[in-house]
């Protein structure tokens, strides 16, 4: 599904990633963690096909990001932003609506019925009773999940999510997870996504991969990667790693004191 | 969306055809309604045009006065506020319009560089638009330049570079009107934004821009929808943001270019209409671009009528007027924004 060779990315004069290679199969939930400021977000922007990369490639599918047309990568590629979505006069049901803009005519009309799929996605997010209500008077989680409803509604191969859970409470971060990672099972779908918990990603990815400095620190199953050394060198961070007593995944507890 | 777009359009299309009927029996000559109505059904083309019932001043006064002015107005109007509309959207700020951007200002230098210097027609009708546009573009590319920090537009930074080239480029047109022989009392009226002294022959001018401009900003609209939640989001969702970019901000100075040329500079018009249809109709460009067209054709249409009407029989400059509602206007758009930024953080 993805496969990254020899990829930089310099903005400005500072190189942000240099030389990741990794490849990614199709059908699997996949994280990258790292410390703030490493480079996730732009590997997420590169993965899209956003942002064209200094050097190196990144193939989706086969073909590199950048030569598909825009249009035609958004009929299976979906991004959900880091930070949710903005203010605006739109309604939610409106808003969902434009998750189905690759696939519409410049009137905003498609060939296929698309209510009941706005529906299921209204209904799978609980927005059912929100869905007449304007974005800008919501909060910021129930905004996130209207987010994630208009992601579904482009029904996604792929789906790049950007730090999803920033702004929700836990019980709406374990929900909107909960969602992904079941949804990604029904439709066999691949899924990426930048996440800031560690424990949360031992327990949804299949496999995670560690940016540290630009480079791949580490790149394997959960087990592999949550190891208190790696957890040390990469986020200077002090931790116990046990495993969960109702999962067994492997969960960290950080150890204050003794920093350096 | 494909009902309310022709609730309201037909809705905006009975009351431009109201404006245009009540504007057309008002004037400065207190020529009868009745005789108004009559010459103008004489003018269909299976009638006689009205010679023999009526003088021929009295014909012209509705003909080539009062009718081709009207539509001028509409035409401009339509233009104006197209452009505020496809300004906003592509920038997502809104307090855009051709004249707080200083695009107004950009296509009235290149404009009355041709007409003070008598070169209007060197190629055809087209000359003053054309080159009206040209330097209506490097107006808009400057501003942006003052504007970009770090690669980020901010609302207010924007529209402050704009005021900077508007008063600049205002300055540099007075400069080259001092220079001129022409007859400086007309100059200036055109300057400050006026639609006397036009026949049809201007209608003429500005027409195929707005056949041209409607179009492709129609096909934009959805594109602009969502570039509501930015440019990164729409890109994700599958549009070529550069040449949206691209087209509609052309399309937007074009179409500036098109009414500063025959109309000079007349302020605010893309701020004031967008804004009360948004009130109205919600944020969606599908119906908002139509609806700026026949929206800002009645607005401008008022708004001209109460030029020539207010101190008649003397005139007003349609920019006067325009300025005196739009410049409120907009301090309010300011206030709102502050009191809602205040409320966020």
């Amino acid at each position: 599904m993805i496969e990254v060779q020899h990829l930089e990315k310099t903005i400005g004069k500072t190189t942000i990633l240099k030389d990741i290679s990794f490849t990614m199969e199709a059908g699997r939930m996949y994280g990258i963690i790292g410390p703030n400021g490493v480079g996730k977000s732009t590997l997420i922007r590169l993965l899209s096909g956003v942002e064209s990369p200094t050097s190196g490639e990144v193939r989706l599918e086969g073909r590199t990001a950048d030569s598909y047309g825009r249009k035609e990568l958004a009929k299976w590629l979906a991004v959900l932003q880091q930070g949710g979505l903005a203010s605006a006069g739109f309604n939610v049901r409106e808003v969902i609506m434009m998750g189905r803009f690759p696939f519409q005519n410049w009137l905003g009309e498609e060939k296929k019925d698309v209510e009941a799929l706005i529906d299921d996605a209204l209904a799978a997010m609980g927005l059912l009773e929100l869905q007449h209500r304007r974005i800008d008077e919501l909060s910021g989680g129930e905004r996130q999940r209207v987010a994630l409803a208009k992601v579904m509604v482009q029904e996604p191969r792929l789906l790049l999510l950007d730090e999803p859970t920033t702004y929700l409470d836990i019980g709406y971060q374990v929900q909107l997870l909960d969602t992904v990672k079941s949804w990604q099972r029904e439709r066999s779908m691949t899924v990426v996504a930048v996440l800031h918990d560690l424990n949360l990603a031992a327990h949804y990815c299949d496999e995670l991969l560690v940016l540290n400095e630009g480079c791949v620190e580490a790149f394997g199953p959960p087990s592999m990667v949550v190891v208190p050394e790696l957890i040390q060198r990469v986020f200077r961070a002090r931790a116990v790693v046990l495993p969960h007593p109702a999962t067994g995944v492997p969960q960290l507890l950080l150890q204050p004191g003794e920093t350096f | 969306m494909k009902l309310k777009l022709f609730m309201y359009g037909g809705a905006a299309l009975l009351l431009l055809a109201a404006s245009i009927v009540i504007s057309l029996s008002i004037g400065s000559s207190g020529l009868p309604i009745n005789d108004v109505w009559g010459i103008l059904v004489h003018q269909l083309p299976w009638m006689d045009g009205g010679a023999g019932q009526w003088d021929a001043g009295s014909i012209a006064i509705v003909t080539e006065l009062r009718l081709s002015r009207i539509l001028l107005a509409i035409l401009v109007g339509a233009c104006l506020s197209l452009a505020g509309a496809g300004f906003q959207g592509v920038l997502r700020n809104p307090l855009a319009d051709p004249f707080t951007l200083g695009v107004a200002s950009g296509c009235s230098v290149g404009a009355a560089f041709l007409i003070l210097f008598g070169y209007q027609t060197v190629v055809g009708i087209w000359s003053v638009p054309i080159v009206a546009f040209f330097t209506g573009i490097i107006a808009l590319v400057i501003v942006f330049a003052l504007a970009r920090a770090r690669g980020v537009m901010n609302i207010e930074t924007l529209i402050l570079s704009g005021v900077i080239v508007q008063a600049f480029l205002g300055a540099f047109v007075t400069f080259m009107v001092s220079l001129s022989q022409g007859v400086v009392n007309e100059i200036m009226f055109w300057l400050l934004g006026s639609l006397s002294a036009r026949g049809w022959e201007h209608s003429q001018v500005v027409l195929p821009f707005l056949i041209v401009g409607l179009p492709i900003l129609l096909r934009y609209a959805q594109p602009l929808n969502l570039f509501v939640f930015g440019e990164r989001h729409a890109a994700h969702m599958g549009i070529n943001v550069e040449r949206t970019k691209l087209i509609v901000l052309i399309t937007s100075t074009l179409l500036t270019a098109a009414a500063v040329s025959i109309a000079g500079v007349v302020g605010f018009v893309g701020l004031v209409v967008p804004h009360m249809l948004r009130l109205l109709v919600g944020p969606d460009y599908r119906i908002l671009i139509p609806l700026s067209a026949i929206g800002g054709g009645i607005y401008l249409l008022w708004a001209d009528t109460l030029a020539r009407m207010a101190l008649s029989p003397k005139e007003i400059s349609l920019g006067v007027v325009t300025a005196l509602i739009g410049a409120p206007f907009f301090a309010y758009l300011l206030y709102r924004r502050k009191v809602q930024q205040g409320g966020s953080s």
